[in-house]
């Protein structure tokens, strides 16, 4: 379970999250809605612990993010994370991407390693792209490497941040699809997202930020069928 | 024009020459070895956040970048020398030139750094490595792509420059070639063929190096492995 | 003559010498980094534009000079003149070399210059009936020096910096000074010190300046 407890966190003088609350269980998709800057990104960086916190409480499994004593290395072995700017690491190929944190951080064997690599790539329909630099991958094939790479660290949490955004339109479902299945898996998901569509049918909870707080949440019926907030009205008028 | 050439004395001291070519290699390599290490640690110290760290490196930098190479082998020469330290030619060369390159290529790495994404060391640490590790397997690699076009122009550099060694008197390629003139009085003939060994040496150090390159770092562009 | 107690065996005609040297050391820079420029310039035109052969023959000529140190080249100009039957002052031989080498590193540079202007840009000033040499002059030069201004400042530097080297053929230009006032008064570190001044009081600000022009090109 991820559970956030009054969370601020300040960038210099402006403050992004205002007091945020936010429980997800275990099996959970969760998708976050609201416009660009209302701190939706940020509380990812936050859970993840590669942003500090200026007060409140993060907890992953029961184990406090940002406190002094976590080994935060480990908890991230338990957190897989997507980017909105697909970091393949250009050096190494597909494979090797995905194999280096299991190698490293993990220290399995290199056939252990590779072996499981090439299940994740084979997961995400890259099985015949193994041994290709991402270089010669489409910006939706390497985002769908980014989620392999993070599978192959068998996280019990995924996630997204804006993983759609800066993809060509052609190129967004493919990756969505590869979303949608390991929702279907089970995994459980914090989903920073712009594609409406995805997060109605997808999640079993939708999230609507503004101004660095949480202004409404709920079932997808609700939130896109009856949203009570004003800028929650807005904004959906607005994306469709 | 009533000069005769004479090639004879030249083609009988190839091997001394040749000689001096494997002494100015030698020079070259260790210069530039010596160099890349200390440019790595200049690097690091210029962006550090202890700012007697970062003085101390900004100063290396800016008289490596600023003052001709000939200063700064003068300076290892007389100035050691001043105070007491008389140190062999071999030594003050590569000295010298390890100076220099350490100041160009410690800027070098720092834009070679500047220009890898932070997003990359990102994702490095969302995948539980630690900031070590991150540095060693994903940025590190980079680096090292990125700077590999501008080490090899400064190790051509390195080999051109450590002609330098014959005015401090020691016996490398050129400092041979003034040797072996002096006894002759032959100087274009001698200065000919040198020019030609250095042509030689540049052009298959460039072709070493580029070989190298394309077998580390190319097959990322191609995109087969 | 009365000897200057602070400066030890350094007398005030020793600083004159110095100061002429450095002198020296400026004129020889300049005129080689100002002919080297221009026939670098044209250099760098004939290998952007010419056919081929032109480009290849341009290369592998200029290249020599690349790939000589800059030493050898000098000893070797200087016995040419000599044995040619007409040798000429250290100034000239220095400067001709240097100018030579110069235009080497320019015509790198401009060749760069001219191809970094994109073709759909020239297409586009020739559309409009600009004829090739209007096509070059207001738009190829001013969009292409701004892209290489900085390595032409960097290539000019290192000539300054370069021309210590003219000193192996007998002309005293200020490092040529400072080591016979070494070898002679013993006063190391202060020569060394004002000869690496003028060095770094000529070079920093410079390229400073170079990548000051550089940051704001950028941003307009």
């Amino acid at each position: 379970m991820i559970s956030v407890k009054n969370v601020r966190k300040s960038f210099g003088d402006v403050e992004v999250l205002k007091g945020i609350d936010l429980e997800v269980n275990q099996g959970e998709v969760l998708s976050v809605i609201g416009a660009s800057g209302s701190g939706k990104s940020t509380l990812l960086y936050c859970i993840n612990g590669l942003e500090p916190v200026q007060q409140g409480v993060i907890e992953v499994d029961g184990m406090s993010v940002h406190d002094k004593k976590t080994n935060l290395n480990h908890l991230r072995q338990k957190i897989g994370m997507v980017f909105q700017q697909w970091n393949a690491f250009p050096h190494l190929t597909t494979l090797e991407n995905v194999a280096l944190a299991p190698r490293k951080v993990k220290t399995l064997p290199k056939a252990e390693a590779e072996a499981l690599a090439e299940s994740q790539l084979k997961h995400v329909g890259l099985g015949d792209k193994m041994h290709l630099y991402p270089n010669a991958l489409s910006g939706g094939q390497q985002q769908r490497l980014a989620i392999a790479r993070a599978l192959a660290m068998e996280p019990n949490y995924m996630l997204f941040d804006e993983a759609t955004s800066a993809l060509d339109p052609e190129l967004v479902g493919e990756v969505l699809d590869t979303m949608r299945l390991l929702a279907e898996e089970g995994m459980t998901m914090i989903v920073v997202t712009h594609e409406m569509g995805f997060s109605r049918d997808v999640s079993d909870r939708v999230a609507f930020f503004h101004k660095g707080v949480i202004e409404e949440i709920g079932e997808p019926e609700q939130v896109f069928g009856q949203p009570s907030s004003e800028h929650l009205q807005k904004f959906l008028a607005k994306v469709r | 024009m009533d000069y005769q050439f004479l090639w004879r004395p030249v083609i009988q001291s190839l091997p001394q020459m040749l000689g001096g070519a494997s002494v100015t290699l030698q020079v070259s390599v260790l210069s530039m070895a010596i160099g890349m290490v200390l440019a790595l640690i200049l690097c690091f110290a210029k962006m550090s956040s202890f700012a007697g760290l970062r003085f101390v490196a900004n100063i290396w930098i800016e008289i490596a970048r600023n003052t001709p190479a000939l200063f700064q082998l003068y300076f290892f020469k007389f100035g050691l020398g001043a105070v007491g330290i008389l140190i062999d030619s071999y030594i003050t060369v590569v000295m010298a030139l390890a100076f220099n390159t350490a100041g160009y290529m410690a800027e070098t790495f720092r834009g070679g750094y500047a220009a890898i994404p932070n997003t990359q060391l990102r994702s490095a640490r969302s995948l539980g490595m630690t900031a070590f590790q991150a540095q060693v397997h994903v940025m590190f690699p980079q680096l090292l792509r990125a700077v590999y076009h501008p080490m090899t122009n400064q190790f051509i550099w390195v080999i051109l420059m450590s002609s330098l060694g014959m005015l401090v008197g020691l016996r490398e390629l050129s400092g041979e070639t003034q040797f072996l003139y002096s006894k002759t009085f032959r100087a274009f003939e001698y200065f000919a063929a040198t020019a030609i060994i250095y042509y030689l040496i540049a052009k298959l150090v460039l072709g070493l190096m580029t070989l190298i390159g394309n077998k580390v770092f190319g097959l990322n562009r191609g995109g087969v492995a | 003559m009365t000897t200057v107690a602070v400066f030890g065996d350094l007398q005030p005609q020793d600083l004159l010498f110095l100061g002429e040297a450095a002198l020296r050391t400026l004129l020889i820079s300049s005129v080689a980094i100002a002919t080297g420029s221009l026939a670098g310039i044209v250099f760098g035109w004939m290998m952007a534009a010419g056919n081929r052969t032109v480009q290849f023959a341009m290369n592998a000529l200029l290249d020599i000079f690349r790939s000589v140190p800059l030493l050898i080249q000098l000893i070797l100009f200087d016995a040419f003149v000599s044995i040619a039957g007409f040798p000429m002052p250290a100034f000239w031989s220095g400067t001709m070399v240097l100018s030579v080498y110069t235009s080497a590193l320019v015509a790198s540079v401009a060749r760069g210059g001219i191809e970094s202007v994109p073709a759909s840009l020239r297409r586009a000033s020739r559309s409009l009936g600009l004829s090739y040499w209007q096509d070059m002059r207001y738009v190829v030069w001013p969009v292409g020096l701004r892209s290489v201004f900085p390595s032409w400042v960097g290539v000019s530097l290192s000539v300054m910096k370069d021309s210590a080297l003219v000193s192996v053929i007998g002309y005293i230009e200020l490092l040529k000074a400072s080591q016979i006032l070494i070898t002679r008064t013993a006063e190391t570190f202060f020569i060394l010190g004002i000869a690496g001044l003028f060095y770094f009081a000529l070079s920093f600000p410079l390229s400073r300046a170079g990548q000051y022009v550089e940051r704001r090109w950028q941003q307009s």
